[in-house]
C-alpha cells in the first residue's frame, strides 16, 4: 500500500510512541501539589522548554492545546476579543486559510460583528504584500489581528510570513500564523518571524492526534475559549495531558533537528513524483508554487476528471491520498485555495494532492505512477457529473 | 447505499454472490441538513452515516457521490415543471430513470464497475425481463419499469426474491444495524411531508377558482393550480357540500387559467388512456395485445387491450379505473407465475371515459394534462 496523505496525518514516530506509552503509565495530574503531581509537572514543563527551544520561543510562550483548531481559534478569536473597542474590530485574513482558521473568521464576522478583510493570492498561492501594505495604510487602526498561515496545507505555497509580521508590526497589529503544515518540514523560528501567535498540531509531525500548541509572545493577551483551572497561563484550561505533551515534546524535537536533512529527502522523492506525473500524463497541471513550497506537497489538477474519482479508483489500486478539497458530508466542493488563485471551479474540482512523510519510500512513488495512468483514463471517461 | 435496510443487505448479497462491490450513497442535496426530516426523507446526514456502517460491517469500500446537481435538474426541476403543468409526477421513478440507472450507472461503467446493485423490490428473469418481486406489498417493478433494456442489463436486484420481513431478519443476523430502521416514505427532497408548501414555495401563490364541473358554478377559490392532482378529495376547501351530499374530486387542472374543477367520482371514471412514446422492456409489439397494466406504484392492476402505434400507446380498460392523473407512468405488464413482466412503460398524457357520467354535455370527458 501507497500512503500519500501525510499532510492528513502521519504516522507517531517510535520515539514519540515510547515517549507515549512511558508517560502515560506514570501517575500524576500537572497541576496537584504531591510528589506524583510534581513529577508529571516535570514532564509538562520540560516537554514545554524542548518545544520552545526546537521553535525560537521562551518557555513561557508555549500553549498547550488539544489540537491545533483550538490553538487557531485561541489565537484569532481570543486576540480579537481582546484587543477589539470602538472603531477597532476588524480581522485580516488570507483566501487560502485552512478551515480551523477561516471558518474562525467568518463566525467573528456573522455572530460578533467583526469587519473582515481577505487578502487575495497570486496564481501560486501566495498572499499580495503589496495589496497588505495598502490595507494596513487605510486601516490599520481598525485591525486587531491579522491571520495568514505559514504554508498552505492544500497545495503547500509557503507565505512571506517573516514580511507580514514586519508591515503588521509597523502599525501595531498582531500577526497569528497557522504553522500546522510547517512545523518540522521548513524551518520555523518564532521569534525570528516576528509573529505574535503561531498555531502548530502533534499529528502532522509525528506526535499524537488530539494534541498541539499556541506559541503566543509574551506581551500578547488573548481573551480563552475554555474558563476553568486557567492551567496554560489562565489562557487556556483543562488537565494537562502529560503522556500527549511529552509524547509532542519528542516529535517536534525529532522533526525539528532532522528537518534539513529529512526535507531533502521528501523534496528528492516529490521532485521524482512530479517529473514522473507529468511525464506520464502531460495534460496534468502542477499546482502551487514549484519553489517556495512545503518539501512532501505535490498538488495537481488532472483536467477532465472528478478529483472524487480519482481518489476511489487509486484508493482501489491501494494508493492513498487526498482530493485537497475540503468535504461537509461527503460533497466535495471546488477548492477555496485554488479558485483564490484562479483555477477555474472545473480543474479545481479534478485536483489531487500527495503528501510525502517521514516514512515515505520510493516503492510508495513507484506505485502511484504505476496506477495513475488507468485511473486517469478511467476517471477521463466517467467525466465531470 | 441510501442508509436503510434494503440497499445494506442487497450490498451484502453481492459480496456473497462473489462480486467486488463497492458502497455508494448519493449526496442529493448541496446541503443535506435542508433534507433533514424525522421518519422521512432519505439522503440526510445521518442515512449517509447509516450507510458508511453498513457498508464497514460488509467490510467493503464506501464512497459519498455527489449528484446533488444532476438531482436538482432532472428530478426535482421536473417535480415543480410537472406540477405547474398541471399533472402528477412520480419522482422516485424520474430518479431510477435519470440518476441511479442513468448518471451513476454511466459513472459506474466508465470506472470499470460491471453494474449497479440496488435494494429495489424487483426481479430479473433468465430472459433478462424486469418482472415483479414476490412480496407483492414491496413490489417495485413499477418504478423501474422507465428504464431502458440497457440500463436494465447494467443493474442487479438482489432483494427480488425475498420478502421485506425476511430482508429484516437477515439484515439482524448480518449484525447490520439498520436492521429495524423505519422505512422512508413520501417524497425525500420534501423534508416535512408537505409537498403543497415545498410547491407553493417555489411556484408562488396565484387565486384562482374552484369550479363545479357540470354546472359550471364558482363553488370556491384556491392560491394555485399546482397543489392539486387529479382525483384528490381532500384540503379543497369547500364551504357547501354538494347538493346530492357526496364528495367532490378534482376532475382535471388548467394552469393556464389557473381553474380546478370538481365533480363527483363517477366523473373520474376513465375507460381509455394514451401515453407519450414508450420504453420496451421486452420485445416492442406492434399490433394490440391483452395485457395488464398498472397506473400508479403499489396501485390496482387493470386488464386492458393494448395498442402501440407511432404515437404512443393507448390502453383500452376493460374494467374502469378512476382519479388518473396524467403525468404518472402506464406500465404494460404479462402475468406469468415466474413473476409479471414488465412490457413497456409510458407516461400518461390523457385519459378518457367512454360514457362521461355527468360531466359537461355528456359528450366524452376528456382529461388532458400538457
Amino acid at each position: 500500500m501507497a500512503y500519500l496523505d501525510h499532510a492528513a496525518t502521519t504516522p507517531m514516530l517510535p520515539q514519540a510512541l515510547d515517549a507515549y506509552v512511558r508517560t502515560a503509565r506514570a501517575l500524576g495530574n500537572a497541576s496537584s501539589l504531591h510528589g506524583s503531581g510534581r513529577a508529571a509537572r516535570r514532564t509538562v514543563e520540560e516537554a514545554r522548554e524542548r518545544i520552545a527551544e526546537a521553535l525560537g520561543a521562551k518557555p513561557g510562550e508555549v500553549i498547550f492545546t488539544g489540537s491545533g483548531t483550538e490553538a487557531d481559534n485561541l489565537a484569532v478569536k481570543g486576540i480579537h476579543w481582546h484587543r477589539r473597542s470602538e472603531g477597532r474590530g476588524r480581522v485580516i485574513t488570507t483566501a487560502i486559510e485552512h478551515h480551523a482558521v477561516a471558518d474562525a473568521v467568518a463566525w467573528l464576522g456573522d455572530h460578533e460583528r467583526a469587519d473582515v478583510t481577505e487578502l487575495p493570492v497570486d496564481k501560486l498561492g501566495r498572499v499580495d504584500t503589496g495589496v497588505l501594505a495598502e490595507l494596513l495604510d487605510e486601516r490599520g487602526a481598525e485591525i486587531t489581528v491579522l491571520t495568514c498561515m505559514w504554508a498552505n496545507n492544500e497545495v503547500g505555497t509557503l507565505q512571506p510570513i517573516a514580511e507580514i509580521a514586519e508591515l503588521a508590526a509597523a502599525h501595531g497589529i498582531p500577526v497569528h500564523t497557522d504553522a500546522i503544515q510547517a512545523v518540522g518540514h521548513v524551518p520555523v523560528d518564532f521569534a525570528a518571524s516576528g509573529a505574535a501567535a503561531l498555531a502548530l498540531s502533534g499529528h502532522k509531525l509525528g506526535g499524537p492526534t488530539g494534541t498541539g500548541a499556541l506559541l503566543l509572545r509574551r506581551d500578547v493577551k488573548a481573551v480563552p475559549l475554555l474558563h476553568g483551572g486557567g492551567q496554560e497561563r489562565e489562557i487556556r484550561s483543562g488537565t494537562l495531558d502529560v503522556p500527549g505533551i511529552a509524547a509532542l515534546a519528542e516529535a517536534v524535537t525529532h522533526a525539528v533537528r532532522t528537518q534539513q536533512t529529512e526535507s531533502q529527502r521528501l523534496a528528492l522523492l516529490r521532485d521524482d513524483l512530479v517529473d514522473r506525473i507529468r511525464e506520464t500524463i502531460p495534460e496534468a497541471i502542477y499546482n502551487g508554487d514549484p519553489e517556495s513550497r512545503l518539501p512532501g506537497n505535490a498538488h495537481f489538477s488532472f483536467p477532465g476528471c472528478e478529483g472524487d474519482a480519482l481518489l476511489m479508483l487509486l484508493d482501489a489500486a491501494g494508493v492513498e491520498c487526498a482530493t485537497g478539497s475540503a468535504c461537509s458530508a461527503g460533497i466535495a466542493q471546488p477548492s477555496h485555495v485554488l479558485l483564490a488563485m484562479g483555477a477555474e471551479a472545473d480543474d479545481a474540482r479534478s485536483s489531487l494532492r500527495f503528501t510525502l512523510g517521514w516514512p515515505t519510500t520510493r516503492a510508495e512513488i513507484d506505485a502511484l505512477v504505476a496506477a495513475l495512468p488507468e485511473a486517469v483514463k478511467r476517471a477521463k471517461t466517467a467525466g465531470l457529473s | 447505499m441510501s442508509g436503510g435496510v434494503d440497499s445494506a443487505v442487497a450490498a451484502a448479497r453481492a459480496v456473497e454472490a462473489g462480486h467486488d462491490v463497492t458502497g455508494v450513497h448519493l449526496a442529493l442535496s448541496k446541503n443535506p441538513q435542508t433534507y433533514r426530516t424525522g421518519a422521512r426523507g432519505c439522503c440526510t446526514i445521518e442515512d449517509s452515516r447509516d450507510a458508511r456502517r453498513a457498508a464497514d460491517v460488509i467490510g467493503i469500500p464506501f464512497y459519498v457521490w455527489d449528484m446533488a446537481e444532476r438531482f436538482h435538474e432532472d428530478v426535482v426541476e421536473d417535480f415543480y415543471a410537472e406540477y405547474a403543468a398541471g399533472r402528477t409526477p412520480n419522482p422516485c421513478l424520474r430518479c431510477n430513470e435519470k440518476i441511479k440507472f442513468a448518471a451513476v450507472l454511466d459513472r459506474a461503467l466508465a470506472l470499470g464497475f460491471d453494474a449497479v446493485v440496488t435494494g429495489h423490490y424487483a426481479r430479473k428473469g433468465e430472459d433478462g425481463l424486469l418482472r415483479r418481486a414476490v412480496d407483492p406489498g414491496k413490489d417495485q417493478s413499477y418504478v423501474l419499469a422507465v428504464l431502458t433494456p440497457a440500463q436494465l442489463t447494467g443493474s442487479l436486484f438482489p432483494l427480488g426474491d425475498t420478502p421485506k420481513d425476511q430482508v429484516r431478519v437477515e439484515a439482524e443476523t448480518r449484525g447490520l444495524a439498520v436492521a429495524k430502521k423505519p422505512d422512508s416514505h413520501d417524497i425525500c427532497f420534501i423534508a416535512d411531508g408537505d409537498t403543497s408548501g415545498f410547491l407553493k414555495n417555489k411556484l408562488g401563490t396565484k387565486e384562482g377558482e374552484i369550479v363545479d364541473a357540470a354546472s359550471g358554478e364558482v363553488l370556491g377559490s384556491h392560491d394555485g393550480s399546482h397543489q392539486f392532482t387529479i382525483g384528490q378529495r381532500h384540503g379543497l376547501g369547500l364551504k357547501r357540500p354538494a347538493a346530492d351530499g357526496k364528495p367532490r374530486y378534482v376532475l382535471s387542472i388548467t394552469p393556464v387559467d389557473n381553474r380546478v374543477e370538481v365533480g363527483p367520482r363517477e366523473a373520474l371514471r376513465v375507460d381509455r388512456i394514451r401515453t407519450g412514446k414508450p420504453v420496451w422492456l421486452a420485445a416492442e409489439r406492434t399490433a394490440p395485445f391483452e395485457a395488464e397494466i398498472q397506473l400508479r406504484a403499489h396501485g390496482e392492476v387493470y386488464p386492458a387491450t393494448v395498442t402501440p402505434d407511432d404515437g404512443g400507446l393507448t390502453a383500452k380498460l376493460h374494467k374502469p379505473a378512476f382519479g388518473v392523473a396524467a403525468g404518472q407512468a402506464l406500465v404494460v405488464y404479462e402475468p406469468s407465475p415466474e413473476g409479471d413482466a414488465v412490457l413497456a412503460s409510458g407516461t400518461i398524457d390523457s385519459t378518457q371515459a367512454y360514457a362521461s357520467a355527468g360531466v359537461g354535455d355528456g359528450a366524452p370527458a376528456e382529461a388532458t394534462g400538457a
